[in-house]
């Protein structure tokens, strides 16, 4: 293996980590916030990736533009779901519970999906998604700056609404302690539905990216879901950075192993990866020992 | 009088449920027998390859939930990887048909306890690395642990990659195609119903039950939660791999998309989660209604998603309104009933001792 190949590997296992990591931000702050594992976050970003399809290739909108409108409607759909379902599960067994009911609704967007698009592959198309740049002695298409660029810009803009707002703040301590929280006066529930809106929203743009960088069908999700649901435990959950680490220790692991060892033993690796560390520290890279009592 | 009698009546409100009346436990036993003997005659009265074909189907995802519930509904562990010791149980019976030249027909059937065999050997190292964790990081490992067989099936030589094995044909007239595999998973399925009652019965499932409630304080009781979980993981492998065997022997094939598929782990865990988890009825109750409507669903209205959409809907529609499933909801509408006719005559006989109290001070 040329050194060449090794490099590249492992600049795409960072910049496609990037954009997991933007996707494992959403599903980790939602269970920082509700204790909820959004299972259809996998299928979400599917849906964000139908719907940049349908806004470039019928109306003719870009994939960037697009966003200005794709966003918004994830976010809506986030707060639906919220408030839809989330918030009916009843708090001492919600995590399980959780796992069930988002799987359900990801069951039926990936129904309607089926339903409109059948099971066919589609791919994204614009002038960035096929033209690259020749940076260290290999091609690098220019989709996959831009999706790492727009993924690091939102991760800090999270990070800095997180840290740095009075709405950050009340998150962190929404999801530290939900009675102390409500007890000095914060909106829980309001919180909590702005919380899982943008944990949602950020589906959309990754999954913009990922419709640009992957052929997809409604099917798609499931592989999807098991990634992030590596990266976000492997992070320790709840936690926004660990969640980035995660994302691109993982995805260099894997795009080394494509090229070092071979394409299709290269997930097993990833899960192995996962499992070995974890047997070792239950609690992720970055976790608190136990998150919370449930 | 009324002093000595009260807690009595009030032991019986609240201790009934656990010891059932002898009416009850007659009721129960005579409805068990009548359910039993509609499976045994099921497929001699309903010839329609259609319907029976269904019920195979559905007697495996039976036997699937009910061993599943063994560990993820008594220990409260929720398992996403049990598709592993089914894909296994089935890889095993149609390498061992193949490798070893087993005749198709009942033959295959006798290396179904083999299936069952590898699944639960398969079992040990799998529990062994979950159970270090706990909660959501266990899902997650089984989850991963899944994935990690799923692509040694698509990759490894002697599983036939992605095009798989196929099993020996078997020589069953075509009237009567679907019996044997009937009648088959019926005896594997009221021998697993066997094992979840004698384990829910025992002291090793009083452990798993602990475990459930706090897994740390049933530790400090003295609860080797380490081996009983590694066990229930063990006991709860076996059937799902046998049943595996006898699934793929029926279809006739298998390959890595089939044999380990994620839509198993987790209607497994609806099913059973429909029905009751922990209860030795619900998972039974839940694998017939949601097996047998999904298999009608996709032959009905196949093609187009309209079957994921009814199938998704309906699963929101029952958590929504029954969070505990069907079997808890059920019995907890009995119990209210009860306990509100035992409050009702309560009050009714202290209306009647304190007018007779009344009385006698006149």
């Amino acid at each position: 293996m040329s050194s060449t190949a090794l490099l590249e590997a492992i600049v795409d296992g960072v910049l496609t980590g990037g954009v997991y990591a933007l996707m494992a931000a959403g599903l980790t702050l939602i269970f920082g916030v509700m204790d909820i594992i959004n299972i259809a976050q996998g299928v979400m970003v599917v849906l964000g990736a139908y719907l940049s399809y349908e806004l470039s290739v019928h109306l003719g909108i870009g994939l960037l533009p697009g966003l200005l409108i794709t966003v918004p409607v994830m976010f809506a759909l986030g707060v639906a779901i919220e408030f839809c379902f989330m918030r009916r599960l009843r708090e001492q067994d919600r995590t399980q519970m959780s796992i069930l009911v988002t799987y359900a609704v990801a069951i039926v967007i990936e129904g309607i999906l089926t339903a409109i698009f059948g099971v066919d592959y589609h791919q994204l198309q614009a002038s960035y998604v096929n033209s690259s740049v020749h940076v260290f002695g290999f091609y690098l298409p220019y989709i996959y700056l831009i999706g790492f660029g727009l993924a690091v810009a939102l991760l800090i803009g999270l990070y800095y609404t997180l840290y740095r707002t009075k709405f950050g703040r009340a998150v962190r301590a929404s999801l530290q302690n939900r009675t102390a929280a409500d007890l000095i006066g914060i909106d829980v529930n309001r919180v909590r539905t702005i919380s899982v809106g943008i944990g949602v929203a950020v589906t959309a743009v990754g999954g913009m990216v990922f419709g640009a960088t992957n052929a997809f069908n409604p099917n798609t999700g499931y592989d999807l879901i098991s990634r992030l649901l590596a990266i976000v435990i492997l992070g320790g959950m709840g936690s926004i950075g660990g969640a980035m680490a995660a994302a691109i220790f993982l995805l260099v692991i894997n795009d080394v192993v494509a090229v070092a060892w071979s394409p299709t033993w290269a997930p097993l690796v990833y899960f192995a990866a996962l499992v070995l560390i974890l047997s070792l520290r239950p609690q992720g890279l970055f976790g608190r020992a136990a998150v919370r009592a449930q | 009088v009324n002093d000595a009698d009260r807690p009595a009546r009030s032991d019986a409100v609240t201790m009934s449920p656990r010891r059932p009346a002898a009416s009850v436990r007659a009721l129960m036993i005579a409805v068990g027998v009548v359910v039993v003997a509609v499976f045994v005659v099921f497929p001699l009265a309903v010839t329609d390859p259609t319907a029976t074909s269904i019920a195979v189907f559905t007697l495996a995802f039976m036997v699937a939930t009910s061993a599943w519930n063994i560990f993820s509904g008594y220990s409260g562990y929720l398992a996403l990887g049990h598709a592993v010791f089914f894909g296994c149980g089935g890889y095993a019976v149609a390498l061992a048909a193949r490798d070893w030249h087993v005749a198709g027909g009942w033959p295959v059937f006798a290396l179904l306890p083999f299936g069952g065999l590898v699944a639960g050997l398969i079992a040990i190292p799998v529990g062994l690395i979950a159970l270090r964790t706990r909660r959501h990081t266990f899902v997650v490992v089984t989850i991963a642990i899944f994935f990690i067989f799923q692509l040694a099936a698509f990759n490894l030589t002697f599983t036939g990659g992605t095009s798989g094995i196929t099993l020996p044909f078997a020589p069953f007239s075509p009237a009567n195609y679907n019996q044997p595999f009937y009648y088959v998973a019926l005896i594997i399925l009221v021998l697993t119903v066997i094992a979840s009652w004698a384990v829910r019965r025992s002291r090793f499932g009083l452990q798993l039950l602990a475990i459930r409630d706090d897994e740390d304080r049933a530790l400090g009781l003295g609860v080797r939660t380490r081996r009983v979980k590694l066990i229930a993981f063990t006991i709860s492998a076996i059937p799902v791999g046998m049943v595996g065997g006898l699934y793929f022997y029926f279809v006739g094939q298998i390959y890595p998309q089939f044999g380990f598929d994620p839509l198993f782990d987790v209607s497994l865990a609806l099913m059973g989660f429909l029905g009751g988890l922990g209860t030795l009825v619900g998972p039974l109750l839940g694998a017939l209604v949601l097996e047998a409507l999904q298999q009608y669903l996709t032959q009905s209205v196949s093609g187009n998603g309209t079957y994921l959409i009814a199938y998704g809907v309906l699963f929101l529609a029952v958590i929504l309104v029954m969070p505990r499933g069907i079997v808890p909801g059920v019995s907890d509408w009995f119990e209210r009933r009860r306990v509100k006719a035992a409050q009702s005559t309560a009050a009714e006989h202290d209306a009647n001792v304190a007018r007779s109290v009344a009385g006698a001070a006149r």
